[in-house]
This record gives structure tokens, sequence and C-alpha cells, in this order.
């Protein structure tokens, strides 16, 4: 059910602003795959493009084509609520629905769509909680608000509500840069598991982590203050960290950069 | 301010005896409840100033005990502690006596309505109208007047709540460019539209199609009235629900729409039901567009689509432009079930915006 991600020749603009220029690249199905690079370079931007949250931000624009599995996510009879239930994400902060209980805030995806069938609702919940490494800490106060949970917990829930509507693509923008480095540790492990049924995607400013839990790498730069961010290189997480073929992206990892 | 309770404090001698080096860190300050004597000194002193000068008006000697309470407490704080700390103390002082300025009123208010009011508010006065009462007469209620206040502005809101909602969702979730700025622009000139104007609007329709003064015409006005405060009020708690819980909807594949109606708007009720309240209270006080549109009545009509009514405001003005001691009684008591109904309903919105919160518990 994983899918592959084809990306050729993708700009996105915010108004008249290019904020990522000309990125072609591939994303291989069951592996995660992370963006690094400077702040402003256009990760979390390109990121967006492929679920079309971009579109959601005022004035934001994308050319080029995104396909999953030869369809493309910008065909112009291609409905964005449907490539969103096809591509889920997962934010910086964690963002519980502060209106719902735990159990509510993980079925809220199968619930709002309407596409659900009420016996399914309890096991699809816990699957997911159970997924997401939360079960056993919030099995007993299921109906209890999901802001009471701490910062990691939230973040594991959103986590759990994003593989509730079974995806086939996890966007996971910056999961880790609010939580503490034993919530990290939960969420870099859970990602680990999940690369087995999902196609996941992860920007990340923390660059062991990204040696850590990647499969392949991807390195954006910007060319110039003002400039459009672009891609310099994707390649095996291994060579990136060890052998780069790009100076600028040695330059990055080894802290010489600018 | 310290925490010490006791008068004037020494410093404290660090161990080690006499002629040891003093702490940096202390220094003497004034007793916690010191505020209080200032105030009771400035209070003597304004009293034995007015009374040795011969002033006999309140405010006056109200307004010389404020001043002298400012004085003092700058003064005694600059002696006793230091210049920093006197201003410190002095500002406190200033809010505090700009909150008692404020308070007067609202208290003589309350205070006057409520003991003049209790006076004929019972069973009786809320149970009967004025039918076959001589203005003289020490008899007769309110029941006819409560009536057409519950249902005109309950026709109002019904109306404008639904209208102010949508206009607000409209305004935040979907309105860009020339349309929205032009409603936004609109909505603010509405706010300072005068009852009597709105009134009249109301009043050249009813001329132009011959239509008879009712309760429904003088709820039109006001929901002129109501529309504008709803959807500003709506607004401002919409723009305050955080733009990630609206991505994080989308980004689970709910449309638009119901991300609005089950993420945004739950959100916010309890801002919403707030504002939604405040827009009652505001209206239900409104006077001119009953006198122009709805006519005003002794006679309980409970049907607000014919016939004249009356209404709680009006008939407060009516009561009291008969001028006799009774009349005069009966205008209290109304003015005192016009602020409880107000009360009332504060106290409802509050519960719900209690009830509905975005809940923080573990």
């Amino acid at each position: 059910m994983a899918k592959r991600i084809d990306i050729s020749g993708l700009t996105a603009y915010y108004g008249s602003h290019k904020a990522i220029e000309d990125i072609s690249m591939t994303v291989e199905p069951r592996s995660v795959t992370a963006f690094i690079g400077p702040s402003g370079c256009g990760k979390s931007t390109f990121l967006r493009t492929l679920n079309r949250m971009h579109e959601v931000t005022p004035g934001g624009r994308v050319e080029g084509k995104v396909l999953l599995d030869d369809e493309n996510l910008y065909a112009s009879n291609v409905d964005p609520v449907t490539v969103r239930r096809t591509v889920g994400m997962v934010f910086q902060r964690p963002n519980p629905f502060p209106t719902m209980s735990i159990f509510d805030n993980v079925a809220a995806g199968l619930r709002l769509n309407g596409s659900y069938r009420k016996s399914e609702l309890n096991d699809v919940v816990e699957k997911s909680l159970r997924g997401a490494n939360l079960w056993n800490e919030v099995k007993d106060r299921l109906n209890k608000p999901g802001s009471g949970l701490s910062g990691g917990q939230q973040q594991r829930l959103c986590i759990a509500r994003a593989i509730a509507v079974e995806p086939q693509v996890l966007l996971m923008d910056e999961p880790c840069s609010a939580l503490d480095p034993i919530s990290t540790l939960a969420i870099e492990d859970l990602i680990g598991e999940l690369k087995e049924r999902f196609t996941i995607v992860i920007v990340t400013h923390n660059m062991q982590q990204a040696a850590r839990v990647s499969d392949r790498t991807a390195f954006f730069n910007l060319a110039a203050v003002g400039k459009p961010g672009r891609l310099i290189e994707i390649d095996e997480t291994e060579r990136i960290f060890s052998n780069p073929s790009v100076q600028a992206t040695e330059d990055y990892i080894s802290g010489r950069f600018g | 301010m310290s925490h010490a309770s006791t008068a004037v404090q020494e410093r404290p001698t660090p161990p080690g005896g006499h002629g040891a080096p003093k702490s940096a860190l202390t220094s003497r300050s004034l007793p916690r409840l010191a505020p209080v004597g200032f105030a009771a000194v400035a209070i003597a002193l304004s009293v034995g100033i007015s009374t040795a000068a011969g002033w006999h008006s309140k405010v006056q000697w109200g307004m010389i005990a404020a001043l002298l309470f400012l004085a003092i407490s700058y003064v005694a704080t600059t002696v006793v502690e230091n210049k920093r700390q006197a201003k410190d103390r002095l500002a406190t002082s200033v809010v505090w006596v700009c909150f008692l300025i404020a308070i007067i009123p609202l208290v003589s208010l309350l205070w006057t309505t409520i003991s003049r009011g209790a006076e004929r508010l019972d069973g009786y006065f809320l149970t009967h109208s004025m039918a076959g009462v001589l203005g003289s007469e020490a008899s007769g209620g309110v029941y006819h007047a409560l009536i057409g206040t519950l249902e005109q502005v309950g026709i109002a809101t019904v109306i404008s709540a639904p209208l102010g909602l949508l206009t607000a969702v409209y305004l935040v979730e979907y309105g860009k460019g020339s349309l929205a700025k032009a409603v936004t622009f609109f909505v603010d000139v509405m706010t300072g539209i005068p009852s009597i104007v709105a009134g009249l609007f109301i009043l050249s329709i009813m001329l132009i199609f011959e239509i008879q003064p009712s309760g429904l015409m003088g709820a039109l006005a006001l929901t002129i009235l109501m529309i504008p405060v709803v959807v500003r009020s709506t607004e401002e708690m919409l723009k305050l629900v955080p733009n990630e819980l609206r991505e994080a909807s989308l980004a689970l594949g709910i449309p638009k729409w119901r991300t609005i109606l089950k993420v945004v708007l739950p959100t916010a009720i309890g801002g919403i039901t707030t504002g939604v309240m405040l827009a009652i209270a505001r209206i239900a006080g409104e006077t001119a567009p009953i006198i122009l549109l709805v006519f005003g009545s002794q006679l309980i009509n409970t049907n607000p689509f014919s016939g004249a009514q009356s209404s709680l405001p009006f008939y407060i003005y009516e009561q009291y432009k008969v001028g006799e001691a009774a009349s005069y009684d009966r205008a209290w008591a109304a003015a005192l079930v016009l602020i409880a109904f107000v009360m009332i309903l504060n106290l409802v919105a509050r519960g719900i915006a209690r009830w509905k919160a975005p809940k923080t518990g573990r």
C-alpha cells in the first residue's frame, strides 16, 4: 500500500515570491527519506507541496508534477481532499484538537470524513494508538482531553491521528523539534516501525537524526540570500554523511557551512 | 512590596555580632497592610480639612482623600524604602484609585435600582399587565412588557445570530479581496448606527408597504443593530483559533466546510456564545425602535406578528412619564427586571463558555 513519489520540475510560489525552484527527485516506497538544509531553504514548503497543503497558504501556488504511482497530484481533475487522505501529515508543533478527547482525536479523520462503520471505530483507534506506541499510556483515559497529555505524547497522538486514516505516505515536518531527547527517541523508534507500512518523508534540522532514521537523505540549499531554494543532491544516507558528491553538502554536514 | 507583617523593620543583623557588614540584599520595608493605613489617614485628613473649611460636597471630600492617599503613600515610601519602591507604590495606588472611581457609579446604580425596584417586584407585578390600571394606582404589572421584550429580542436573535455567524465565517475563512474588505467596512459602519436611525429605516418600509406596527417590526430594527455586534465578536473569536488546527484537519483529508463546522466553530463556541449574549444585552435595552415601530400598549399581546406590544425599556419610559409615585415605583421595578434579565443572560453565557471551552484537564 505504500507508494512511490516521483517529483519533476517542481516550483512553488508564495504570491510573486518563488520559494523553491525546479526540484526533481524520487521518494522510494517503504523507506524513510530525510530532508536537511539550512532554515528558509524551502524544505517545509517542498514537503507541503507533496500533499497539496501548500495551496492552503494564501498566495501559495505550484508548478510542475508530483506523481504518486504514476498519478499526477496536480492534474486538473484531482481533488486535494482525496490527495490529503492518501498523503498524511504530522506537523512541527503537536496540534491535537482541543475540543476533543484522545479517542475523538484519533477517530477524527474517519468520523469527519463520514466513511466508517461504528463497529470498526474502536478497533481503528486501538490499532492506531498501538501503532503510535501510545496505547499503553492512554488506554485508561481515552475520554480525557488530548491537550492534557505531555508534548511527546501529544505528538504521538498526532501521529496516531494521521495513520488512523490509513494513508499511503506520511509526511513529517520536524516532528521532534519541540520534544525532549526521550520523546524524540520514542518517535524515532516509531518511524522505524512505521516505514514497514508507509512511505515516510521527514524534514529535520538535526543531522544526527537524519543519519539515524533515514535511508535516503536530500540536501537543500539557497543559491544566495533572496534566491529560491534548490535541491543540491539526494543519495543514500550513508553516502551523504560519509562521502557526498557535492562540496556544499559536505560543508553543511561538517559544520563548515558559509 | 515586602511580605513583612510587622511595622518598619530593622535590618537583620547577620551572625557574627555587632560591626559586621549588613546584608546588601535586605532593606527596610513598609508592612504589607501599610496602604490600608495610608487610606485611613487620607480619609481622616480629608474629613478634617473639609469640615474645618465648611465644605459640604461629598465628591470634594472623596477627591481630596484620593489625592492625599497618593501623596501620603509616595512620601512615606520614599522616606522608609526608596525612590524606586515609591514609584511602584504610586503606580499601584493610582490603579486602585481609578478602580474605585470606576466602580462607584456601577455599585450606586445597582444599589439604587435594587433598593427602589424591590419595593414593587413580586409575583403579582410579574404576572399582571397594566390593563385598566390608572397611573396613580399602586397595582398593575410588567407582564405585557416582559412578553414583548422576550418575543422581540427572541425574534431578533433568531434572525441575526445565524446571519452574523455566517458572515463572520465568510470573513475569516473564505473572504479575500475587495468584497471581504467592503463587508468589513460596512459592518464597522453599521456598528455605529444610532438605534433611532434603524427604527426610522424600518418605519419608512412600513409606510411604503402600509404595514401596521407590531413586535416583528421592532425585532427587525433590533436585528439591524444586533448583526454587526455578532459579526464583530464572532470574527475576533474565529481569528483566535490557531491556524495549526485548521491545517491538522485539512491534512487528514477533511473537507474545508467540515473543518470549519467540526473543528473551528467548536473551538471558538465559548467566545461566540458570549458575543451573542452581549449583543442580546445591548438590544434588550433599546427604546427608540420600540416607540416608533411597536407603538406600546397596556394590554397583553402574545402575538408579535400583529398588533401593538410593549417592552421593558418602553414600559420604564412610559411609567416615568406618568409622574405619579406609584408609576415611579413601577418604573424602578421594571428596571430591576431588565437588569436581572441581562444578568441572567450573562450568567448563562458564562456557563456555556465554561462548559464548551477547550478542556485542559488531565
